[in-house]
């Protein structure tokens, strides 16, 4: 096979040098991609000049002329575009937000609760894990939305889940506490608890690799959370008036409000996507393999330690790269606000799109945002990952 | 979390025999009541069972409406199912007209007859496509018409579960050979062909399907030369064509990492070139191993086809909600919705059974 490589290529054969061959398949690649684009990109040009549609980011600093109905920071019809945009941002950021931690927490109870040694409370769980995976998370919201929307009923008549705390159809309403200075010392005193709780921690496992003894520095550090905004609390005589929410007229005065969009939807991103996480909790703790936790309990650990020490921080490294994806889906799955009318980025730019027409960069500005808010998730995500991954020597 | 000591379940995992339980009531006691913490655990487990499932039966069933001749005379204490009868069709078959309801009918029936044959692992290879190709001719032809004496009906008027199915199948038989593309460039040594498909991939994968859905709906008449219009249904499929291929892309590449380098080098010792290592030696292999994700995949596709109402087509979903405008039957919004669930969750429970299966006979032979 030593002469192959003599032979001179034959006309209309790929060159034998492989290097060139692939420099001459990567310009044919681009060519072929940059031609296309360039094809679409004329198009748009010609029909958008056919059209009379402006482009360029111009309209950001018009006035937007449309309300909004729930905000984060103050809004008006005549702020700009611009405004209205980071509303909607903020928006689609807290129910995000508010749901990851909702789901979590969720899914880790329903995930453990999928493992019980309980044979009714195992079979709730997968109740609850297959009815809920199998149905479109979109169906789920108008359900919710109906729920709250529809069939819950008027202020009068409206459901008391707890006291002060009411669902009718127009959201939820609870009471909510009447601002009073001594919580600002109380919020000063929670954050000297952490600083507190940080220092214990440290030094107590400093002692412990020195000497062997052992503090109980959870409980302290929880005592010093805990314990320290309640002394101010107590010191101060106890100022807690709740502002409570009353009837008057056909809706609720005072308390704090939810509408029944937001809570439609945040229930629903919760419900939908704790489900999944069910899943990765109990498939992460299944990973670790039972000779750990009896190892664990050879060298005298309690239950509690065995789960703590041994079981938990094996199976966060199963956990944690599934999860990120099932945040970065919520998050995604947030911009189906659009369809139960909640203000969130998607349902905002939509607006603004159907009234100046211009929908590519409406279209690229939402997908900016996404494609940020996943960047920041899995970096995030990346980096706790790698803190507890695998140390190996 | 000590109360639901997870630790107490795994002994049952390494198979070590359970408890043999003699009576009703030792079942009990081992199940339920084996400990404090556990005995709170179930009496506060039927505690919530007792409040919740009598008024939810007594609403579904007890004091249901089942025949009814307008809604006005429907609103009672319990479900109006006489809603379901009255609207069932429409919901399922949308605005396709009325006497010709068989039609959508039977692709429905065509749908469910491929998928059950898929399922059986004795038809995978030639006969499966071949069976795909004519069945979805038989689908269009059936939900068009024009021919055989059915009339012509525009694609504007294939509502509801049919809609659906044609999404979820098409959206995935036309997306597959773009994600092996996809996958295989990903993979690929030319960094431009790499480069442009990673960033393919993962800008798909970052934003939510209703962008791509906006984008087909409102960009794609704009990316078209002057004069050529596309319809709605076309704008829609092609968004989930396009949606669908990156995350099959990623599946896909899941298995081509699977392939031990050996398998390369034996082609290529073989002589092969780089298509025909891929098509004989690479992907057969990298396939047959992804087929349990692929199957959820699917599901999750089947799930999100329902998205479509938002730009405007009246699936499954979409039927359910104009049935809700109708102005003589107003208000039945759980019974519509429960309704669809239960045709949602048969589908992708059944799949989703189906594919728990599958991965479960993989394992087997792959352990030796």
């Amino acid at each position: 096979m030593t002469d192959t490589a003599a032979v001179a290529p034959r006309p209309g054969r790929p060159p034998r040098n492989p290097r060139i061959r692939e420099v001459i398949y990567q310009i044919l690649f681009i060519s072929i991609v940059v031609t296309l684009a360039g094809f679409l990109i004329h198009n748009t040009l010609t029909n958008l000049r056919r059209q009379n549609i402006a482009s360029g980011f111009g309209f950001l600093d018009r006035e937007a002329a449309f309300g909004i109905g729930e905000s984060l920071v103050a809004y008006s019809p005549a702020d700009t575009y611009a405004r209205a945009f980071l509303v909607g941002l903020l928006n689609t950021l807290y129910v995000s937000a508010l749901g990851v931690v909702l789901a979590t927490i969720l899914g880790t109870v329903i995930g453990i609760a999928r493992l019980s040694s309980n044979w009714l409370i195992r079979k709730l769980a997968q109740i609850y894990v297959e009815a809920v995976r199998n149905i479109p998370i979109l169906l789920q919201l108008f359900f919710w939305w109906a729920m709250l929307r529809v069939s819950a009923p008027a202020p009068r008549q409206a459901w008391e889940l707890l006291p002060g705390v009411l669902v009718s159809n127009r959201g939820f309403v609870f009471p909510v506490p009447t601002a009073d200075p001594v919580h600002h010392w109380m919020l000063l005193a929670v954050v000297l608890g952490i600083a507190g709780a940080v220092g214990v921690g440290r030094w107590s496992r400093r002692r412990q690799t020195r000497t062997g003894a052992q503090f109980p520095s959870a409980w302290v550090g929880a005592g010093l959370v805990i314990g320290l905004p309640l002394l101010v609390f107590l010191a101060a005589g106890m100022p807690l008036k709740l502002d409570w929410p009353e009837l008057k007229g056909f809706n609720f005065v005072g308390g704090g409000a939810v509408s029944p969009e937001f809570a439609a939807l945040l229930i629903g991103l919760t419900v939908y996507t704790g489900a999944f996480i069910a899943e990765i909790v109990r498939a992460g703790i299944l990973a670790v393999g039972w000779g750990q936790s009896e190892a664990a309990s050879a060298l005298g650990l309690k239950p509690g330690q065995r789960m703590r020490l041994i079981v938990l921080p094996q199976a966060l490294r199963v956990i944690v790269p599934p999860m990120t994806s099932e945040y970065l889906n919520l998050t995604k799955n947030s911009s189906l606000a659009v369809a139960i009318g909640y203000p969130d980025l998607v349902s905002i730019a939509n607006t603004t799109m159907n009234q100046t027409g211009q929908a590519i960069e409406g279209i690229a500005m939402i997908m900016a945002v996404y494609l940020t808010i996943s960047l920041i998730i899995s970096l995030f995500m990346n980096l706790y990952n790698r803190a507890i991954a695998l140390v190996e020597r | 979390m000590a109360d639901i000591d997870v630790t107490q379940e795994l002994p049952l995992l390494v198979e070590r025999p359970r408890p043999v339980t003699a009576s009703p009531l030792a079942w009990l006691r081992v199940n339920l009541f084996n400990s404090i913490p556990n005995t709170i655990l179930t009496l506060a487990a039927l505690y919530l069972l007792a409040v919740t499932i009598p008024p939810v039966i007594r609403w579904a069933l007890v004091d249901a409406i089942w025949h009814a001749d307008s809604g006005r005379a429907c609103h009672g204490a319990g479900a109006c199912w006489a809603f379901i009868a009255e609207k069932g069709r429409f919901i399922l078959f949308g605005r396709y007209p009325y006497q010709e309801h068989w039609r959508p009918l039977f692709v429905v029936v065509i749908f469910i007859a491929m998928i059950l044959a898929s399922c059986d692992r004795r038809l995978w290879g030639r006969r499966l496509a071949l069976l795909w190709f004519a069945g979805l001719v038989a689908v269009g032809v059936l939900m068009w018409g024009g021919v055989l004496g059915m009339t012509y009906v525009e694609n504007e008027r294939w509502n509801g579960l049919p809609l659906t199915l044609i999404l979820a199948t098409v959206g995935t038989l036309f997306a597959f050979p773009l994600a092996i593309l996809l996958a295989l460039g990903r993979r690929s040594r030319l960094p431009a062909v790499r480069g442009i498909c990673v960033g393919y991939i993962e800008l798909i994968r970052g934003v939510p399907l209703i962008t791509v859905l906006f984008m087909a709906s409102v960009m794609l008449p704009l990316f078209l030369p002057t004069g050529i219009t596309i319809d709605k249904l076309l704008r829609a499929q092609v968004a989930i064509i396009l949606f669908a291929a990156a995350y099959l892309a990623e599946i896909v590449r899941g298995g081509l990492q699977a392939i031990p380098r050996g398998q390369y080098e034996a082609a290529d010792s073989l002589g092969f070139g780089y298509w025909r290592r891929t098509r004989l030696i690479v992907l057969p292999q990298a396939l047959a191993m992804v087929i349990p994700p692929l199957v959820n995949s699917f599901i999750g596709g089947f799930k999100n086809t329902s998205l479509v109402i938002i730009i405007g087509l009246f699936d499954l979903l979409g039927a359910a909600n104009a049935a809700l405008t109708d102005a003589n039957w107003q208000g039945f919004y759980l019974e519509a919705y429960a309704f669809i669930a239960a045709i949602y969750w048969t589908f992708c429970f059944f799949m989703s059974r189906y594919s728990q299966m599958l991965e479960r006979e993989f394992n087997k032979s792959r352990q030796r």
